[in-house]
């Protein structure tokens, strides 16, 4: 029992850093169609500043504020520089041109703070919480409820603010949202800066218990993009749901199989999910996205 | 006269393939021009599959890691000479794309992806995991091929570098010839329907399921022929050839030099393949000026480099 | 637009051209994976050899002749380095090849080299690279295989026979991984359970449960590189596993014990080499002055910890100017025969003989058993 217990913990720990990354997916795609795999370097981002920040002898929340802050507005950056100006260009450019951006992000990472591994003190201390025979670090406890807090508030911003229902209008149909006076433009400034911000808010709550380099990133998308996948494209709920899947489905697979096939075992169930529901678990069904 | 497509193709292929040997200071530049073949003919069948047909993987490594591993293994389990082993991995890599296929390709658009990025991390993983079959990530060694001793007993004495120059510069030329020849051909001309609109295909009879499977089992066989020359050549493989930044790469040398046609996603390689070898100079720098030269041919020249330049010399001529 | 493009492509066919002109003296080549994968092991190799130049030439170079590195960085893909090889040999017409940083790159090397008849020496672990022996390959770091038998031989001392493993799935983890399987029985010590993590895992403790709960475990043994040693150290004790736990050479360097934690690490052993344990080393050790030495250079120059792998670089670069030094000429077969003749020379890895027969030159005696007691590395006995 107390096995079981530890899988699981070990599951939700490394699942709720997926769900982080799958939200951010999520938040772009909703506003632009756009699958963002530079997501994962935005998590990396917030991991490396917040090293170098607190290293510098900042306060961790505060060097946490700067990471954040300074992760958003890359993504802005982004946005302006690389997704504006290819509107319209269909899905295989997209995904090279976010490729692009994600290798460039880490060649200036990896020149700006070299290549070691980096980690910062855990916000409540190292001591594990025993539950039941098995063990949890509070450090994951402030992953989960991280990715827990962002999920609410995105339900919230997205169906209970004009904004929040901006933006799905913009996804629906870009050309109608402009004729009811919707600044399509802001709402896709304001998605990638919002995007990159929860992908650096991840990546700073994670770093104590995964470490941090500048070459992180492209595993967290990749993990990420599947989970988002699996819960279906552009549902929030479908984010946090298939990114703690995958992280479940890996433990438990580690756990009980083996874990040489772990990784194989998420893919596996994604495969699968996708044979009998090709839109994902909560995906949308009736909207063609080619 | 004027030229057709297909033969101003061949052409091009066959004088590159021939004279620019002419030009190289150095037997490195022989290596460098094999590499840039064998890139060419795994992008070929990216571009059947997604400058004809309009479908994307994210997996395509995966089926050159079959390719190579066949090279590797048959020859030394079933006793199987490395040519026909090249034929071997093909065969697989088609009964495989039919039988992952014909379920993935329902989806669409990222969906695809996600399941064809799927396939390839299972296959790296198997490379990567079934050690005592294959050595695992330290890699395992491929015997020789067997035909440059053969041409030497014919008097035909090249060293291994030109060998495999030459060697892989006609594969390519006589894959690039029978991509063109399937563009004009009845399942080409579907093929290209499809693209346009999946629904105006269906509804003029065209079968949309059969069609896109076709594409990419042939695809799949192109990428797994180039892994096994890569195999062949090297003498020695690991799993990285199936990894998934060997599929994105595939995708990206097609895009950037123009997925729509074989010259163009041939051209894309080229420069992806000679890129790395001219930026050891700034090494430092290396992966952010190749990731800005994605971000911008994307941007810029979004049907790829050689259709924009076609049309800047139209433009200027008009 | 096609104006630039051309420009564009002018340039780079310029640059392609030039880059082969070498006006150096002596030119050395160079093929680490310093970015990618197996970055752990390049980018201090990369560093090393390029400051060890540096100094070279600032005393004189060799025999009076100044040397040109070239250096490139294979990214740890076995295809670009073999392409690199091939460029350093025909290219840059180099005399002598340092590198392959992975057992991949390096066997891709090899087969060029081997060709040519240029020397070569490898920094990567496995035995397959000189055994059998090729004519003009080495190699500087100890065999994985001696590793497992240092890590054997003190599990052995203690009384251990069953043991857990857990190991990574990279180059490195799996190579190790396969030797300790292999000669775990010639020690008496049987593996009662065997884990793996990929290299981008971010919690091991699912892993570490099931070694927990295998029957009669008196030890666990992890090999790997990179972040995974650390998570998984840390595991352990959030895990409360109460058994010695051995680290690989893979981590020998005190990054680990940062990363890691102190209180996480305490207790931890692995074979290290002299290089960490500079300072407890006592005076008269031929080791010493060397491992000193570069110890203090590479801190200073790079603001980084030294570690094994930047180590064999350095031993690397060592044999090779002996040889040259000794042969007096910088002939590829000349230096091949020096390098084969090279007696007692002390490295930060070991001290090296070669001989026809053998092309590794160290034994077990270059692994030291280290602890970490109070954050810090201490000799075992």
């Amino acid at each position: 029992m107390s096995e079981l217990l530890q899988f699981l913990f070990s599951g939700l720990t490394v699942g709720a850093v997926y769900a982080l990354v799958a939200l951010g997916f999520t938040i772009i795609y909703n506003a632009s169609d756009v699958v963002n795999f530079a997501q994962g370097e935005f998590v990396m981002l917030g991991g490396m500043i917040t090293w170098f920040a607190h290293a510098q002898g900042l306060p961790l929340p505060l060097a946490a504020l700067i990471a954040i802050a300074v992760t958003a507005l890359l993504g802005v950056a982004m946005n302006k520089l690389m997704i504006e100006p290819a509107r319209g260009a269909p899905v295989v450019s997209l995904i090279i041109i976010t490729i692009g951006a994600s290798i460039f992000i880490q060649g200036g990472t990896q020149l700006i703070f070299g290549k070691e591994i980096h980690s910062f003190p855990a916000f409540s201390g190292d001591e594990p919480l025993r539950i039941g025979g098995a063990t949890i670090l509070p450090q994951s406890l402030w992953v989960i409820a991280g990715a827990l807090v962002v999920y609410v508030a995105l339900w919230l911003f997205f169906t209970r603010t004009l904004l929040g229902r901006a933006v799905l209008a913009t996804a629906n149909n870009r050309l109608a949202a402009q004729l009811v006076g919707i600044n399509t433009s802001f709402v896709m400034t304001l998605s990638f800066a919002l995007s990159a911000a929860i992908g650096a808010l991840g990546g700073m709550l994670a770093a104590p218990i995964t470490l941090t380099a500048y070459n992180v990133g492209i595993g967290f998308a990749l993990k990420g993009f599947a989970g988002a996948m699996l819960g279906g494209m552009g549902s929030p709920k479908g984010a946090l749901t298939g990114g703690f899947l995958i992280g479940l489905i890996e433990a438990l697979t580690a756990g009980y199989v083996s874990s040489q096939y772990k990784d194989a075992a998420a893919f596996v169930v994604i495969l699968l999910v996708l044979f009998f529901m090709p839109q994902g678990l909560f995906g949308r069904k009736s909207t063609d996205r080619v | 006269m004027r030229l057709t497509p297909k033969a101003a193709t061949l052409l091009v292929l066959a004088l590159l393939v021939a004279l620019t040997p002419f030009f190289f200071p150095s037997g490195y530049y022989y290596r460098v021009g094999a590499l840039l073949f064998v890139n060419g003919i795994a992008v070929t069948g990216i571009v059947i599959l997604t400058g004809y047909a309009g479908q994307i993987s994210l997996g395509h490594a995966g089926f050159s890691g079959i390719g190579a591993y066949a090279c590797a293994l048959a020859p030394t389990h079933l006793g199987l000479h490395p040519a026909l082993a090249i034929v071997l991995g093909a065969a697989l890599s088609a009964v495989l794309a039919y039988l992952v296929g014909r379920p993935i390709l329902r989806l669409k658009g990222y969906y695809l992806g996600v399941a064809t990025l799927g396939f390839g991390i299972l296959v790296s993983m198997v490379l990567n995991n079934e050690r005592d079959l294959t050595n695992g990530p330290d890699g395992i060694d491929v015997p020789d091929l067997g035909l440059r001793a053969l041409l030497e007993t014919w008097g035909l004495d090249l060293t291994n570098g030109q060998f495999w120059y030459f060697f892989c510069g006609l594969s390519l030329i006589l894959g690039a010839w029978l991509a063109l020849n399937l563009y004009d051909s009845p399942t080409g001309r579907a093929l290209r329907a499809l693209h346009g609109s999946e629904v105006a295909a269906r509804t003029v009879g065209v079968d949309v399921a059969r069609l896109k499977l076709q594409a990419f089992v042939i695809s799949a066989v192109y990428a797994s022929v180039a892994g096994s020359l890569l195999a062949l050549q090297n003498k020695f493989i690991t799993p990285d050839v199936a990894g998934f930044m060997h599929s994105i790469e595939m995708v990206t040398m097609a895009v950037l030099g123009g997925v729509g046609s074989v010259l163009g996603a041939i051209l894309g390689a080229g420069i992806l393949t000679l890129l790395p070898q001219v930026l050891t100079v700034f090494a430092e720098y290396e992966q952010m000026v190749l990731g800005l030269v994605m971000v911008l041919v994307m941007i810029f020249l979004r049907e790829g480099l050689l259709p924009s330049i076609f049309k800047a010399i139209r433009g200027k001529g008009e | 637009m096609q104006k630039t493009l051309t420009t564009t492509a002018l340039g780079l066919l310029a640059v392609l051209g030039l880059s082969g002109a070498a006006t150096a003296d002596i030119v050395l080549g160079a093929s680490v994976s310093a970015t990618g994968p197996a970055a752990f092991l390049g980018d201090p190799e990369a560093k090393t050899l390029e400051m060890m130049v540096e100094a070279l030439n600032a005393k004189g170079g060799i025999n009076g002749e100044q040397v040109k590195l070239v250096l490139y960085d294979d990214g740890g893909d076995p295809n670009k380095a073999r392409t690199f090889a091939t460029r350093l040999v025909e290219d840059d017409e180099a005399v002598a090849i340092i590198g392959g940083s992975t057992t991949g790159t390096s066997m891709s090397i090899l087969d060029v080299t081997e060709d040519a008849e240029v020397p070569f020496i490898s920094l990567a672990g496995a035995i397959d690279i000189i055994d059998p022996v090729k004519p003009y390959t080495f190699k500087t770091p100890h065999t994985d295989r001696m590793a497992c038998q240092k890590i054997f031989e003190d599990m052995q001392k203690r009384g251990f026979t069953k043991i857990g493993m857990i190991s990574g799935t990279d180059g490195f983890g799996a190579s190790m991984q396969a030797q300790c399987k292999a000669v775990a029985g010639d020690h008496g010590i049987e593996i009662v359970a065997d884990e793996t993590y990929d290299p981008k895992d971010a919690d091991m403790t699912a892993q570490l449960t099931k070694i927990k709960n295998a029957e009669g475990v008196q030890a666990v043994l992890n090999p790997g590189f990179g972040q995974g040693p650390s998570i998984v150290t840390r595991n352990f004790r959030q895990l409360a596993i109460d058994l010695p736990l051995y680290q690989s050479h893979g981590v020998a360097s005190d990054g680990f014990i940062e990363l890691a934690g102190a209180d996480a690490a305490e207790g931890v052993r692995l074979p290290g080499t002299a290089l960490l344990v500079a300072d407890l080393l006592p005076e008269g050790d031929p080791q010493k002055p060397v491992v000193t030495a570069y110890k203090t250079e590479f801190e200073a120059k790079t603001g980084t910890s030294v570690g094994t792998f930047g180590g064999y670089a350095h031993d690397a670069f060592l044999i090779l100017t002996d040889a040259i030094t000794r042969a007096g000429s910088a002939e590829p077969a000349a230096i091949r025969d020096a390098i084969e003749q090279t007696k007692g020379l002390a490295g930060t890895t070991g001290i090296y003989t070669f001989s026809p027969e053998d092309h590794l030159g160290l034994d077990l005696s270059a692994f030291r058993m280290l602890e970490i007691k109070g954050g810090t590395w201490t000799l075992v006995e």
